[in-house]
């Protein structure tokens, strides 16, 4: 299980996956935005997303947890 | 006779280094016996090595645990100490510590680069009241690393634990090499942290090679073998001239690799949206010329060391892919960092602005990042080597200053005819200006009145009407940059600059 961490704070501008999406490392799982500039947020492992922790227009600060890849 | 025998039996003791089961230990983890490293890393080997007797008195301690000497790096003179930690661990004794001293004060005298190959356990405690406290006691060697920072480069490449005091001896360098599961730093043990403070974590959490090149930024390159830590030496050494007195040296020009995308296609319409910068720096520099530093840390801008046409640079690039290329603390002391490192060695500097601004909320705030960003702008101030700025996309706030704006004496600042500077993007603007009429006008009035104003916003800073206004020096087409930034580099060879007279500024560190 691995977590996908939102690395800067932002609104959740795009949710690019959906549950039980088989996603690779490096994809784009949500696309933040933040100091006006669109920041895609990666998986960093391949795997499932078992779970998706925020919605479009949610705020995250850094380090909340955005998805969790299985 | 005898005494000759007696003298090569023991020279061939010494060279063996520790016990065979600590050979063995440490091939097991994938580490090199001292002398293989220094056969790898030189042209030849080491030519010249000191008190390699010392401590021969006592049978158990060859070369008391360490390697001083000189050798040729590509045709370079530089001096090396490295540990040998089949001997007590690379521990540091008297003699241990007054060999490092004396290498230095040898690299000093001939200033020539210093190489610092650790892998060592720390002090023998055994031995405190020889190797500590003293005048000539382990606190010399980093005072004098701080002494040649800058004078001449010095590199520590990191095969083992660098354990409390000896962990400043990475931390005073140029640049940390660490070898990934076998290098580490920390200044207590975590057997130390569980008993003094009640944590309980591992060695690899606390202090291990990814944690430092990828957390804390004490690292600076994280490889996967001792053989990559060694080439990896060995390429950055070509960047640099043997002192600060001297230029780097100027290699054969090489062509950038070549893409099917050109820079320009590289480059989104859309302001917002991110794109590879390192992509972009590709097609600038020389092929495979780039030597990139702290590439786990701080990635939203990117430092390293390059060629254009031959001629080392150092680069500095928003990444536009992380974070939105936006500033934070740790990228602005990463950028620091690597602006006094070139600006030491007569490295010029080539900055490559696509930058929203500085980042804002609490979080940063608490960090501090307006000293960071402070420190970031000194450098960048002081730095009196040739600086080239370059805007990409766009220069917003102080992002423009922190990236040589037109303030700071650049060189030259040149932009690509899409770029933008300004005190804040449009939509910020425009929203910080019209937020109290936007909320007055119908809801089926605002898109319309939004966009109106963005385009008056535009039109405002047109790099057109700031080239006109001689706010930039130049608009050049993305692809014509190498060749203008060539052109520049050598037309810029002769600076030379003294920044301010004074002992020294008071940084914002």
């Amino acid at each position: 299980m691995k977590e996908v961490v939102a690395n800067m704070a932002g609104n959740v501008w795009k949710v690019v996956v959906n549950e039980g999406d088989q996603v690779d490392s490096g994809q784009d799982v949500v696309i933040l935005e933040s100091m006006k500039m669109e920041i895609p947020i990666a998986a960093e492992a391949a795997g499932s997303v078992k779970e998706l922790k925020v919605n479009e227009g949610d705020f995250v600060n850094e380090g909340d947890v955005i998805a969790i890849i299985e | 006779m005898a005494k000759n025998q007696m003298h090569e039996e023991l020279r061939e003791r010494i060279e063996q280094g520790g016990a065979e089961k600590y050979h063995q230990k440490n091939a097991d983890k994938g580490k090199m016996f001292v002398r293989e490293r220094l056969r790898m890393l030189f042209d030849e080997d080491l030519d010249i090595e000191d008190a390699f007797f010392a401590n021969c008195m006592d049978g158990s301690l060859p070369a008391d645990g360490v390697v001083t000497g000189i050798g040729i790096v590509n045709g370079q003179t530089v001096c090396v100490m490295a540990n040998d930690s089949t001997v007590k661990a690379g521990s540091w004794g008297k003699r241990t510590v007054e060999k490092i001293i004396r290498i230095q004060e040898t690299a000093m005298k001939l200033e020539v680069p210093m190489l610092y190959l650790v892998d060592s356990a720390g002090a023998r405690i055994t031995d405190q009241i020889e190797m500590f406290p003293n005048r000539r006691g382990a606190g010399r060697i980093f005072y004098n690393q701080v002494k040649m920072s800058g004078r001449v480069p010095q590199i520590c490449l990191l095969f083992g634990p660098s354990a409390a005091g000896g962990a400043y001896i990475p931390a005073f360098c140029d640049i940390v090499v660490m070898v990934d599961g076998n290098a580490s730093m920390y200044l207590g043990s975590p057997r130390m942290a569980e008993k003094v403070i009640g944590e309980k974590v591992t060695l690899e959490e606390m202090g291990g090679a990814r944690m430092h090149c990828s957390v804390s930024g004490v690292g600076d390159v994280l490889v996967s073998s001792e053989q990559e830590a060694i080439e990896y030496a060995q390429k950055y050494l070509t960047y640099f001239p043997e002192n600060f007195r001297s230029k780097p040296p100027v290699l054969d020009a090489i062509q950038p690799e070549a893409f099917e995308k050109s820079i320009s296609d590289l480059i989104p319409e859309n302001q917002n949206a991110p794109f590879d910068m390192l992509e972009l720096i590709k097609r600038l520099i020389d092929k495979d010329s780039f030597c990139e530093i702290k590439r786990e840390f701080a990635k939203e801008i990117i430092t390293g060391l390059a060629r254009i046409n031959g001629q080392a640079v150092g680069i500095i690039a928003n990444q536009p892919r992380m974070k939105g290329g936006v500033l934070f603390h740790d990228s602005a002391d990463k950028a620091a960092k690597f602006i006094q490192l070139c600006d030491a060695f007569n490295i010029p500097l080539v900055f490559l602005a696509d930058i929203p601004g500085f980042m804002i909320g609490t979080k940063v705030e608490r960090a501090g990042i307006i000293r960071h960003g402070a420190k970031m702008i000194s450098a960048m101030s002081e730095a009196s080597v040739p600086k080239i700025s370059v805007v990409v996309r766009k220069a917003y706030g102080a992002g423009l200053y922190a990236m040589a704006g037109p303030a700071f004496e650049p060189d030259v600042t040149i932009a690509f005819p899409t770029a933008q500077i300004a005190v804040m993007g449009p939509e910020a603007a425009v929203n910080a200006v019209y937020a109290n009429k936007i909320a007055e006008l119908p809801e089926e009035e605002r898109p319309a009145f939004i966009k109106e104003k963005h385009e008056e916003y535009k039109e405002n800073i047109d790099i057109y009407r700031l080239a006109s206004e001689m706010v930039i020096d130049d608009i050049v087409q993305p692809d014509d940059l190498r060749d203008h930034l060539n052109k520049r580099l050598e037309a810029y060879q002769s600076k030379n600059l003294t920044f301010t007279e004074r002992k020294h500024g008071v940084y914002p560190v």
